[in-house]
């Protein structure tokens, strides 16, 4: 029996997934010789052509990272989605929309104006900014169209399979090549992690006092962080009541708050809306000053219940009308 | 003329029950609220704000008891606090402050509803429609030279 033909693709991506594979350590023998890898480009040879040239559903499984920006990112996203059985979503970006899905509070001509002639690291300002073609002597080069909004990949491309996480975790990770190996998935669109909230697997969990009231709010470089206290408890805001479980914790036994890379339980359509509520529910305040001092300390509401999710969200990017071109 | 499209949450003891007076006593007022009632101005979600604005809303105002009046104790405390940090996330995502209201109405106050929705409505009509999910056209970039 042949093995299965499993494929690789990063789309707006910063790698770090890529490096979730090698992550795998000794685990990655197995699940090398278990598979026939026929398309990885930050790892092996093959070409678009390559793929191109393959049977619709040739491959059995497309794990594909990072968000949808660039028209060439989508086109990839369409035709590994052609030739493929499975396509997982691998990572918060491509679930999610991810981190570069906060550029959608942006537009294309906002952010080429500020990394291409704004940047105070621009050694020599020659006015020119990326265009999707370019006359040079030698002819004319092509470039892939710039979107202004980030796309998670389910906006884009019909999705079998989530994996959560910025990066997944080697064991989740693991957990879904032996799934995919032995036949044993559960039903399509699943997201492959623990359907309830981090705070449910937070070894901190029973320091949470019985009515949670918090009086300001800090962040973590401010306090000194108790170790065994619930997060929130200490005026940290933490995402973890918010976020899906199945990393076992893993910022938080490193002290430090969940920021929600795993996006919502199934049970949720916004999660930053959800995150939003409860932090705003425990604020111990009733005047309007108070209430309003302390949400002032939350410098950027968006960048904190919004980090990973922005494109999956309610309103999925900032009011384009409101737009200064 | 633009006729803006407001929802309006409104709690089942207090201003639920004012716009019930407003309507028995016959009170004239523009007819640009859609009213849908819940049991406590608590029990709004943000993700209904959103979900009303993703849908077409132009506005959207949240009716509660006045503080200390709440029929659960403490459940227009928790619409105030949320109101608040929702209103800074409205900002950031573009959406001007004044599409998204909080008013503390008590049953008796069927005026107060009538003139509040007048004002939204007005202040709305102004401000002009939301369209907050048209995305823009992928128009295509102009090619450059580089000689």
């Amino acid at each position: 029996m042949s093995k299965p033909k499993v494929a690789f693709y990063w789309c707006a991506s910063c790698g770090g997934c890529e490096e979730a594979v090698v992550d795998l350590a000794e685990n990655i023998l197995d699940v090398v010789n278990a598979v026939d890898i026929v398309f990885w480009p930050v790892a092996l040879d093959f070409k678009r052509e390559d793929v191109e040239q393959m049977e619709d559903h040739e491959i059995d499984v497309t794990f594909l990272n990072g968000a949808i920006r660039l028209k060439e990112q989508e086109e990839m996203a369409k035709l590994l989605r052609q030739k493929s059985k499975l396509m997982i979503a691998f990572g918060s970006c491509s679930h999610l929309g991810g981190i570069p899905g906060l550029g959608n509070l942006l537009n294309r001509n906002e952010i080429f104006q500020r990394a291409y002639h704004e940047v105070p690291s621009l050694e020599e300002h020659n006015g020119k900014h990326p265009e999707t073609h370019v006359k040079v002597p030698e002819g004319e080069l092509e470039l892939p169209e710039f979107y202004h909004t980030v796309r998670a990949l389910n906006q884009v491309v019909e999705v079998d399979y989530y994996l959560p996480g910025c990066p997944p975790t080697p064991k989740l990770l693991l957990q879904a090549v032996q799934a995919i190996l032995q036949d044993n998935l559960p039903e399509r669109g699943t997201v492959l992690a623990p359907d309830k909230a981090l705070c449910d697997e937070c070894p901190r969990n029973d320091s949470k006092p019985e009515k949670m009231l918090i009086n300001d709010i800090k962040r973590p470089h401010q306090v000194h962080v108790d170790p065994e206290k619930c997060l929130l408890a200490q005026g940290i805001i933490c995402m973890g009541p918010a976020t899906r479980a199945g990393c076992e914790a893993l910022c938080i036994n490193g002290n430090m708050p969940c920021t929600g890379c795993f996006g919502p339980t199934s049970k949720v359509l916004d999660q930053g809306a959800k995150a939003l509520s409860a932090v705003a529910s425990i604020l111990d305040y009733n005047e309007e000053e108070d209430i309003q001092q302390v949400m002032n300390k939350i410098a950027d509401p968006v960048g904190t219940f919004y980090r990973y999710g922005l494109p999956v969200s309610m309103l999925q990017r900032r009011n384009l009308a409101k737009t200064k071109s | 003329m633009f006729e803006p499209k407001i929802v309006a949450f409104f709690c089942t003891w207090c201003t639920y029950t004012a716009a019930d007076l407003a309507g028995t006593a016959r009170m004239q007022y523009a007819p640009n609220a859609r009213i849908i009632r819940v049991m406590c101005s608590g029990r709004i979600d943000p993700q209904f704000v959103l979900d009303a604005f993703r849908k077409g809303a132009d506005g959207v105002l949240i009716g509660g008891c006045h503080p200390g009046d709440c029929h659960y104790q403490e459940g227009n405390y928790k619409a105030l606090r949320r109101y608040h940090l929702l209103q800074r996330l409205l900002e950031q995502m573009g959406i001007e402050k004044e599409r998204l209201r909080l008013e503390w109405i008590s049953a008796s106050e069927g005026d107060k509803v009538k003139q509040v929705i007048n004002d939204m409505t007005e202040t709305i009509r102004r401000l002009g429609p939301l369209n907050i999910m048209e995305l823009p056209e992928q128009e295509p970039v102009r090619a450059a030279s580089l000689t």
